[in-house]
């Protein structure tokens, strides 16, 4: 047990190290996603014939390949075609840090089941209150704001409840470019202690306990976002 | 001369002196290959009441819809305050308005009442009468509160001003409706068959503040299917059918010695 201790010689800092950026990771790439999301849904439903066609590509070529065969085609092809870019223009070569590059390429793939999730709660608002927005003057900006954003959350919830916690575990694949998060610090911990068993528990009890916590909160902003609803219980 | 006589000829002078609120001039309407409007042409002075009546397809919703230019028009003039709402053709060739921001304009002076009320959902009753006033027209927050709580009074509606719309009757709801529309000191009201989705018993607790406005001289262009109401507060009807104005003229004339034959058949068959 005392292999788990927060200090040295125990390992269970280094696990706590690893769940942070994990946590920074799937915090970043969901702010992302959701903004590729509501942007990519926008274009779905109201945008050009070009815009809609670049959109449909984008969603059915992220969601038909493999995440970890994107994760590695953008790590590797994304950095390596920026420095290329950079050297074209003069520049010098960068380091792209692991943490940028994981957020960019988990929100990227977020961003697209994103657009689909926001896309069906959008088209779940009674279109009677769009009607309204417009009658009364909102500018486009506005009416995404206080009425469209708002009125379509309660449909959007349970979806990107699913994605977030998706967007948690995915973490765990960015240890194959060697980004330090959860799953690779346990694997460092336990190939080093050869206490396999013992390591790789307490990683699944802390992506629990990650999971846990989300469905508290996740629980308190979907109450919050159905308060204009009247509870689907009554209707049985 | 009958009462009602009397008030015709005064809102006939009165007419000839005010303003021109709302002038829709040769509207056209198609959706795809159906002609829904076919050339109306349709004026409402201030304080005047126009009801516009007719059967169902007739195209007496999208007439109003098209004032807000919440349907396009396909061709026609409308001019609302004597200002003419700026049209163009897209790139598919639809007619939609060439200045987003004179038509936002315009809109936020127009309260429309639809027949579902529409109220934003995830907002209580005081915060979507004040929406508008502060969001659009820039009024302060408590300023708005203030004058959101009046209007919720007005229509009877004062102590559920923290209730979200979901939680109350149709008749609530289109009450607060009126209340959100009368919030943002409309220079005309619209009502797209305010009564038409109300059970029965609660029709009348929202003619009742339609009629109330109606009598204080309130501007308003209202398509309805109750007979008799239109009868009692139009200063002016209009019987559409098929796409066209068949006949126009004050209530009485309507409703008491109808000319077209196909208005004396609708009146019998609503009537």
């Amino acid at each position: 047990m005392e292999l788990l201790s927060p200090v040295a010689p125990g390992w269970g800092g280094t696990l706590l190290v690893g769940l942070l950026h994990s946590i920074e990771i799937a915090v970043g790439a969901t702010c992302l996603g959701l903004m590729i999301g509501t942007a990519g849904a926008f274009g779905k439903l109201y945008g050009g014939p070009v815009t809609r066609d670049l959109l449909a590509v984008y969603t059915t070529i992220v969601r038909a390949v493999p995440e970890l065969v994107l994760i590695l085609l953008l790590y590797y092809a994304g950095t390596d075609l920026i420095n290329q870019v950079l050297t074209a223009m003069g520049y010098s070569r960068v380091d792209i840090s692991g943490l940028a590059a994981g957020i960019f390429v988990l929100g990227f793939v977020q961003g697209a089941y994103s657009t689909e999730v926001i896309r069906g709660a959008i088209l779940a608002i009674p279109q009677g209150q769009i009607e309204a927005a417009r009658a009364y003057g909102m500018p486009p900006g506005l009416m995404l704001r206080r009425i469209t954003l708002p009125a379509m959350l309660p449909f959007a919830i349970p979806g990107l409840a699913n994605l977030w916690l998706i967007a948690t575990k995915d973490t765990a694949l960015l240890a194959v470019v060697g980004f330090f998060e959860l799953t690779l610090a346990t694997r460092q911990a336990a190939g080093v202690t050869k206490a396999y068993l013992l390591f790789y528990l307490a990683a699944g009890a802390l992506y629990l306990a990650l999971t846990l916590f989300s469905n508290l909160i996740i629980g308190r902003v979907e109450v919050w976002s159905r308060r204009g609803m009247p509870s689907v219980k009554e209707a049985r | 001369m009958s009462v009602a006589d009397t008030a015709a000829v005064q809102s006939g002078k009165a007419q000839s002196s005010a303003a021109e609120a709302i002038h829709v001039e040769n509207l056209h309407k198609k959706f795809g290959q159906l002609h829904v409007l076919k050339g109306v042409s349709l004026s409402a002075r201030d304080g005047e009441v126009v009801a516009i009546i007719g059967g169902s397809g007739s195209g007496k919703s999208t007439l109003l819809r098209c004032i807000n230019c919440l349907e396009n028009p396909t061709s026609g003039i409308i001019r609302v305050n004597g200002e003419e709402i700026k049209l163009k053709a897209d790139s598919h060739g639809h007619t939609v308005p060439a200045d987003r921001r004179q038509i936002e304009r315009i809109r936020s002076r127009l309260g429309m009442v639809f027949q579902n009320f529409n109220l934003w959902s995830h907002m209580t009753l005081i915060e979507n009468v004040i929406e508008v006033p502060v969001h659009v027209l820039g009024v302060k927050r408590d300023e708005a509160i203030v004058q959101a709580e009046k209007l919720l009074a007005r229509v009877g509606l004062a102590e559920k001003r923290d209730v979200y719309p979901a939680f109350l009757s149709g008749g609530q709801q289109q009450r607060a409706a009126i209340a959100r529309a009368l919030a943002i000191n409309p220079r005309v009201m619209l009502f797209d068959e305010p009564t038409s989705a109300l059970d029965p018993e609660l029709v009348g607790e929202v003619l009742k503040v339609i009629g109330d406005l109606a009598r204080e001289g309130r501007t308003m262009v209202l398509v309805t299917h109750e007979m008799k109401f239109a009868r009692e507060v139009a200063t002016h009807v209009v019987y559409l059918y098929n796409g066209l104005v068949e006949e126009e003229g004050p209530p009485e004339q309507l409703f008491g010695a109808p000319k077209s034959e196909r208005l004396k058949q609708f009146l019998r068959n609503v009537g």
